[in-house]
């Protein structure tokens, strides 16, 4: 951990010091640091620097934070663990490097965790993501016993292998930050770094929002208009791929890979919303999965016969 | 002899990958190596997470010569197949070639001396093949490399290879070979925080030994040693007890390269949650171990943790993260067990109605549903109360829907038991909440009060049933419901619990039942399918009559399940039957295992018409036992003696001998004794088989030894009369038929 921080910046004190260590320590390796993607995800790889950008063979390293909603993980702001919105801290390396493995310890120094004093450990955890058509191997990263990031090295994202190999970080923010900050619920933690008046605390910030979306998710989000969303964004989706398809004098190229993925990703999210209503039995949620997989499959060969995607 | 030396350092390897790792990396070299012809003397293999290791040791230095003879085309034969020979063995002319002659002719011989090449160069072709074609589970790609087709694939990321090989007493060489840009070299590394510097290292000893002093125990039987002996003494030390668990023994010992065991504690008050949720939260979670109290045998508030560091603070860091991540764990199993008790098991029920058990099965709670109908239809035939049987099917599932189960699965059932006893239900009731998944496996406890069999044969006669009504039977090495498991399991209580059951016809209704069912959700406009149908089509069935002549005689319903879709009733039967045979495949599958002759199995099943499981095991069981006697082995032979003499007769003929013989036609006194035992024998032995007194059957027929023997020794069945010889046939045939009261011998092997 850097010595010259003041005291409000630091990781150990303060939520937001520890994403900004985070995003300090990955800028000064190379990446580019990105703001969170304007759309509900349920997680950081369903932003397209992390989903479309692992895709073809130009290099990209990139870190952010994104927000990431799981209707289904709210507790009315009552469990100390669960949210139903936390942060992610995201990190894609592609190619991943040789040495991803000991980047990734020297940025839990820069946050200040000491591997001689904590228990590090990388304990087998295959990451699949049904909805993406996504698959990698990789290790859930336990210090003193606790799940504090994921590392996945990518195999295949949206159907199509990966050339080369992406390797992807994902620090769960909140529990890091109990873990550093020596608190047991998430509401407890220091959000701003100060103390006393100036103190804001995670329930300053989110306690209310949390009520509020559990009622939401849970128990009014408008069912009949979320399935009308979903049948919306698919059509979208598929309307614009086919809109985005053209053939140059030697290729075929895509023109609307980005907007089209916007769509599968809204068909993402209202499909947990309505997942959380419990309005999905357990044979429609597999069709629902699959319809989601299909839009993101083809929105990663659109996306690969793009300039970024790397159409030769 | 020299040794050969090998390390794949890879990123972090699975747990549950290593022991079969290491094993496959040592059975492939050496089979590899000896297929080249380099005899070793020994070899071993060793996994941390970070290496697979093998060392080979009194490799000879090259493979042996080999001397070949090759024989060519015949002197003066055509000039291209001369040349073909040449180019071939590599002679430059045909003047290096000896002739041979034979019978057919001279003929070139060319005679080929391979020399043995050096094994180093031999191990530096076999090794890049082994790691490029290594059977891991699961496997992937990395790095800049993965851009192009044909990369490595391995576990994880694989940073470097040692390979040496040469004598003990000398420095080694490296066996140069390198794999997707990775050389070969003879540099290793340490622990990863303890130790990380390269090492160099030239042969097995030094390289163990190294490893040692950077932190790393090669050995995993060592790991786990260490890890078992420092666990049980810590706890000891304390007072208290580890409770072992060799599975997660085994998992921890592949976490660590450098087992530091602690023992944290955790507060109290989690004590009053079930033991075993705290055991699967403290396991399965933090791949932690729990003690107990020797006093009680009660679980203490302890656990105790393997880290994979000697920490600069004595572990205290360690120690208190893990403790506070046990206690948001324990906190949270709590929480879901004191809010499982909230509600009552039955008013989780509606919930089911929502849940799809499968897609053609309908809901759960419509299984549910007929689960508690055939438990109650059980519950008479196996001792047990209707009403708790009813009771006990009705709640056995609601803990599916708890919280603590939704958590941890494995407490399925045994969750279902705590609340069933918290909300105040009868002790069997409650019990059967757990053992109705009994038994789970081969090595599983079978359930014995009566409450608990009756459900547990409910749940697997539903799912056996309705896999069967739509048709979904298990394939080859594709069973997704576990349907063998199932059946398996309904053949041990059965047998277990000594039950007599008949099946044919109640599979039938079963069936029927559901396949109603299924119609009715299909067709609910059409009005309410009457029971009475289903039981119309069974008796008729069972009364063996043709559905389709009878059909003014049927209800409306009847009519429309059995005529208007003709194939509908037959499907009904045939699905019964196969079921049925399922049963009897998994029977004899069974008995094999418990070590009982097959071709007594077949011999006894031949007899056609055997549905009562425990029957046919008793009938097995008493037929070995008489085949082990001489006059069983005798009976067994005449009995075979007879069979092949007709087949050959009735063949020559071509007709059969059935039918009573004419006792006028006897002449000789062995014919008319042997007609006379076949006749008691027959009477006593179905008489003993009526009152399921097999081993009484089996004393009957030893009394047909004697007169059998006696009618060989002296009878000639091929008389020149054509009358008495048909009529001896005919006696044959009667000895065949008369052990058919106990089994069919000529299934029966020698």
């Amino acid at each position: 951990m850097d010595a010259s921080l003041p005291a409000h910046m630091r990781p150990d004190r303060s939520f937001q010091g520890l994403i900004l260590a985070l995003q300090r320590y990955w800028a000064d390796y190379g990446c580019v640091i990105l703001q969170p993607y304007d759309m509900e995800v349920g997680a950081g790889t369903f932003h397209p620097a992390t989903t479309l950008r692992a895709l073809g063979p130009k290099p990209w390293n990139a870190a952010y934070v994104q927000p990431s909603r799981r209707p289904k993980d709210g507790r009315y702001g009552e469990n100390p663990n669960r949210l139903q919105h936390y942060y992610q801290f995201q990190v894609i390396l592609k190619p991943s490097p040789p040495d991803l493995q000991e980047l990734y310890l020297k940025s839990l120094a820069a946050i200040g965790i000491d591997s001689a004093v904590h228990d590090i450990r990388f304990v087998e955890d295959d990451w699949e993501s049904p909805t993406l058509g996504a698959w990698g191997l990789g290790w859930e990263c336990w210090c003193d016993g606790m799940e504090v990031s994921q590392f996945t090295y990518f195999q295949q994202v949206a159907g199509v292998e990966c050339a080369p190999v992406a390797g992807e970080l994902t620090y769960g923010l909140e529990r890091l930050a109990c873990y550093l900050q020596g608190v047991d619920r998430i509401m407890d933690l220091n959000f701003n770094g100060r103390e006393g008046d100036q103190k804001v605390t995670y329930r300053d910030v989110f306690f209310q929002a949390e009520q509020e979306y559990s009622r939401h998710n849970f128990e009014h989000a408008d069912t009949a208009m979320l399935f009308e969303q979903f049948k919306m964004a698919e059509e979208a989706c598929k309307k614009y791929l086919a809109a985005g398809w053209r053939e140059a004098s030697n290729r075929r190229e895509h023109l609307m890979a980005l907007p089209a993925y916007d769509q599968c990703i809204k068909a993402s999210h209202v499909f947990n919303l309505l997942d959380a209503r419990g309005v999905i039995s357990v044979t429609e949620r597999q069709s629902y999965i699959f319809r989601v997989r299909e839009l993101a499959k083809a929105c990663g060969e659109a996306w690969v016969h793009t300039e970024a995607g790397g159409v030769a | 002899m020299p040794d050969l030396l090998l390390e794949l350092f890879s990123e972090e390897i699975p747990a549950r990958m290593q022991a079969k790792a290491a094993d496959d990396l040592r059975r492939m070299v050496t089979d590899k190596l000896v297929a080249e012809g380099l005899v070793y003397e020994g070899a071993k293999a060793f996994a941390t997470p970070r290496r697979i290791a093998l060392t080979v040791h009194g490799i000879p230095v090259r493979q042996p010569d080999l001397k070949e003879e090759r024989r060519g085309p015949r002197v003066g034969g055509p000039e291209p197949a001369i040349q073909g020979f040449l180019k071939a063995t590599g002679l430059s002319s045909l003047s290096e070639a000896k002739i041979q002659s034979d019978k057919k002719g001279d003929f070139y011989i060319a005679l080929i001396e391979k020399p043995g090449r050096a094994a180093i160069d031999v191990i530096a072709e076999i090794l890049p093949v082994i790691i490029r074609t290594f059977p891991w589970p699961k496997s992937m790609r990395w790095g800049a490399r993965s851009a192009k087709p044909g990369s490595l694939n391995w576990v994880r990321p694989l940073h470097a290879i040692t390979a040496t090989f040469g004598l003990e007493t000398e420095e080694p060489d490296v066996v140069n070979f390198s794999v997707d840009g990775i050389e070969t070299g003879q540099t290793t590394y340490g622990h990863r925080f303890l130790a990380p510097a390269a090492i160099n290292v030239r042969r097995f000893e030094d390289y163990e030994a190294k490893l040692l002093d950077a932190k790393v125990v090669l050995d995993p039987e060592r790991r786990k040693d260490s890890i078992l002996t420092d666990a049980k003494q810590l706890a000891f030390a304390q007072g208290f007890e580890l409770v072992e668990d060799q599975n997660l023994l085994d998992e921890v010992a592949g976490l660590v390269e450098w087992p530091v065991v602690l023992m944290g504690s955790f507060d109290q008050e989690f004590l009053s949650i079930p033991a075993e949720v705290i055991r699967a939260t403290i396991r399965n979670n933090q791949k932690c171990f729990v003690v107990s109290d020797p006093k009680t045998g009660k679980l203490a508030n302890k656990f105790i943790l393997v880290a994979n560091i000697e920490a600069t603070d004595g572990g205290k860091a360690i120690v208190a993260g893990n403790e506070r991540v046990i206690r948001a764990r324990l906190s949270d199993a709590k929480f879901f067990y004191e809010t499982d008790l909230k509600t009552k098991l039955e008013d989780r029920l509606p919930k089911f109605e929502q849940i799809v058990f499968h897609e053609k099965l309908g809901t759960q709670a419509e299984r549910i549903k007929r689960i508690e109908r055939l438990a109650a239809e059980i519950a008479p035939l196996v001792g047990a109360d209707v009403a708790k049987a009813k009771r006990a099917a009705h709640l056995a599932k609601a803990d599916l829907l708890t919280e603590v189960v939704g958590e941890f699965p494995e407490v399925q059932g045994l969750m279902g038991k705590y609340y069933a006893l918290a909300q105040g239900e009868d002790a069997s009731v409650a019990a059967a909440c757990e053992e109705h998944y009994k038994p789970q496996g081969p090595a599983d406890r079978v359930p014995t009060d009566p409450v608990s069999v009756a459900v547990a044969l409910a749940d697997k006669i539903d799912t056996l049933v309705g896999f069967w009504a739509i048709d979904e039977k298990p394939t080859g090495s594709k069973d997704p419901y576990a349907l063998r498991r199932a059946a398996l399991g309904v053949i041990r209580i059965l047998l277990e619990n000594e039950i007599r059951f008949d099946w044919s016809e109640r599979l039938l209704s079963w069936i029927g039942e559901l396949v109603r069912d299924i119609y009715q959700s299909l067709y609910s406009s059409g009005g309410t399918i009457p029971g009475a149908a289903i039981g119309q089509l069974v008796s008729e069935w069972t009364k063996g009559s043709e559905l389709s002549r009878g059909e003014t005689f049927f209800s409306e319903w009847t009519r429309k399940l059995a005529v208007e879709n003709p194939a509908f009733f037959p499907a009904l039967v045939e699905r019964a039957q196969s079921l049925l045979s399922f049963f009897a495949d998994r029977l004899k599958v069974q008995l094999r295992e418990q070590g009982a002759r097959h071709d007594l199995v077949d011999a006894v099943f031949a007899l056609g018409g055997q549905d009562d499981l425990l029957m046919i095991v008793r009938r097995v069981e008493a037929l070995g036992k008489f085949l082990d006697s001489d006059d069983g082995k005798n009976l067994l032979a005449g009995t075979k003696r007879a069979s092949n003499i007709l087949a050959i007769e009735e063949k020559k003929d071509k007709r059969t001998f059935d039918g009573a013989p004419d006792a006028a036609l006897y002449s000789l006194a062995e014919e008319k004794a042997l007609a006379k035992a076949i006749g008691e024998v027959k009477a006593e032995a179905s008489a003993a088989v009526a009152k399921e007194d097999f081993t009484g059957a089996m004393s009957a027929m030893a009394k047909l030894r004697p007169p059998v023997d006696a009618f060989f020794d002296k009878v000639r069945v091929n008389d020149e009369d054509a009358k008495v010889r048909e009529n001896r046939l005919k006696l044959l045939n009667e000895i065949r038929s008369a052990t058919r009261a106990v089994a069919d011998f000529s299934k029966i092997q020698d």
